[in-house]
């Protein structure tokens, strides 16, 4: 037996609310994330993970309360995301019930950041969130991205997976803004170039479209495989990702 | 009522812990309170240990409420305690944690020290090999449970055959080509390497496993 592949559904959350279509047919109440996670809870999610995309920061304590609530009632893992700048951020996030805290921009902004909070709690609660695009101009071919992609960093992705990975990142989210919405697959280059880089589990995202597309980012170096809209429309469901994983020759929970 | 108390030392994801406690114990009507004090936690029915972060750092906050003198005491009634991740690690003699060696609690022989795999943190739902007598897996033996940790115990060295001791159950968990101890059940000192707050449904079964023995 071996480590089960985790089949990660990410939920965006603003002001309180889970955004960016949510189609679910057994739901009460579609946007609140509380409920959402208990959905995905009995799915069989292996993981759960909500982005705070709340635009400014007087509204965090919205989301303390939820994740409060979150795991007061949901019994699996839960990285939060978004708005995290400093050590006490994350300090606040795990006293609310996170287990994981994700972080993105800030940590390029002051990559030291990285080993501040690995070293106050641990590297296994930092999940160094990498929005990612193929640039010619970057030895590896893939440049770091901020603003949801729209601008460039500057610095090649794959270096900063490598580098974040020695300052005490303890696993990494790697997602394609190339392949973000496409539904035409994962980029599975990225994850290869990503998996020669570090040896902290690599969670791939982006692109994830059809049940066929999850099976090669696992082949490709990924530990994890993250999705968004295809779980809210119901476009696809964890149990049937989870089968195909299975009939792939991959071992799932 | 049946009380279970969780030792509140600064280290762990504590609400999460007292809501499994609760929820698995809600047939039961067990009571969960959330405590540094030292009373609290010795007149418990049951104790956890959480523990999230480093070795060390747990020891510092665990001194600072008095905890080894609490699970000392606990175990010297015969009273249950159940530590969780780091909360296990701490119960065994030394921890090695980038070459900074620490002082455990020394309830078990043993070292804890970082896991040689490809990939680490092991991270995710990994299977165990408990012992055929477990109390703690009796009917979710071949369940999957939730482990993040980048240390673990590779060898086990208490040697019980022979000796006045009751040989302590032992569980492994084999990963990336390692091995480490991933619970152990040895009278009233049981502890997970895993996170049973955190493991579903295979997790509130083995709290109610460990509740019954309240």
């Amino acid at each position: 037996m071996s480590l089960a592949v985790r089949v990660i559904p990410c939920l965006d959350v603003d002001g309180g609310r889970v955004v960016k279509g949510v189609n679910f047919v057994d739901l009460r109440d579609a946007g609140d994330p509380v409920e959402m996670a208990r959905v995905y809870d009995a799915q069989g999610a292996d993981e759960l993970t909500f982005l705070d995309i709340t635009a400014s920061s007087g509204d965090r304590s919205t989301t303390y309360d939820i994740v409060g609530q979150t795991a007061e009632q949901v019994f699996i893992p839960l990285t939060v995301g978004g708005g995290v700048r400093a050590v006490e951020d994350v300090d606040r996030l795990l006293r609310a019930g996170a287990d994981k805290v994700g972080i993105n921009t800030a940590a390029i902004a002051r990559p030291d950041v990285i080993g501040e909070i690995a070293h106050r709690f641990g590297n296994q609660v930092l999940v160094l969130s990498v929005d990612a695009r193929r640039a010619d101009d970057q030895p590896s071919g893939f440049e770091v991205t901020t603003h949801g992609g729209r601008r460039s960093a500057g610095i090649d992705a794959i270096e900063w997976v490598r580098r974040a990975s020695e300052l005490g990142a303890g696993e990494i989210l790697l997602n394609s803004m190339d392949a973000d919405g496409t539904q035409a697959g994962f980029d599975l280059e990225m994850i290869r170039a990503a998996r020669g880089a570090t040896d902290v589990p690599l969670i791939a995202s982006g692109g994830a479209g059809r049940l066929e597309h999850f099976a090669p980012a696992v082949d490709a170096g990924a530990d994890a495989v993250l999705a968004a809209s295809v779980f809210h429309f119901g476009t696809l469901t964890i149990p049937a990702v989870k089968e195909t994983l299975r009939g792939a020759g991959h071992v799932v929970r | 009522m049946t009380t279970v108390a969780v030792l509140d030392y600064g280290s762990g994801n504590l609400r999460s812990a007292v809501r499994a406690v609760e929820r698995a114990g809600e047939s039961r009507g067990v009571d969960v309170v959330l405590t540094a004090d030292r009373e609290v936690a010795e007149q418990a029915d049951g104790l956890l240990v959480p523990g999230v972060g480093a070795f060390d750092a747990c020891m510092k906050g665990l001194r600072a409420v008095d905890g080894e003198r609490i699970i000392e005491r606990r175990l010297i009634a015969g009273r249950p305690v159940l530590g969780i991740c780091v909360g296990m690690q701490i119960l065994f003699a030394e921890g090695i944690e980038h070459g900074v060696r620490s002082t455990g609690c020394g309830e078990w022989p043993g070292t804890v020290e970082k896991i040689q795999a490809p990939i680490v943190p092991h991270m995710g739902w990994d299977t165990v090999e408990p012992p055929a007598d477990t109390v703690m897996f009796a009917g979710i033996e071949s369940e999957r449970f939730y482990f993040v940790h980048s240390y673990g115990v590779r060898e086990w060295l208490l040697d019980a055959e022979g000796t006045a001791f009751r040989a302590p159950g032992v569980t492994w968990t084999q990963y990336g080509g390692d091995r480490f101890v991933s619970a152990v059940e040895h009278g009233p000192l049981w502890a997970t390497q895993f996170h049973p707050e955190k493991s579903g449904d295979a997790g509130r079964r083995l709290l109610e496993n460990w509740i019954a023995t309240l």
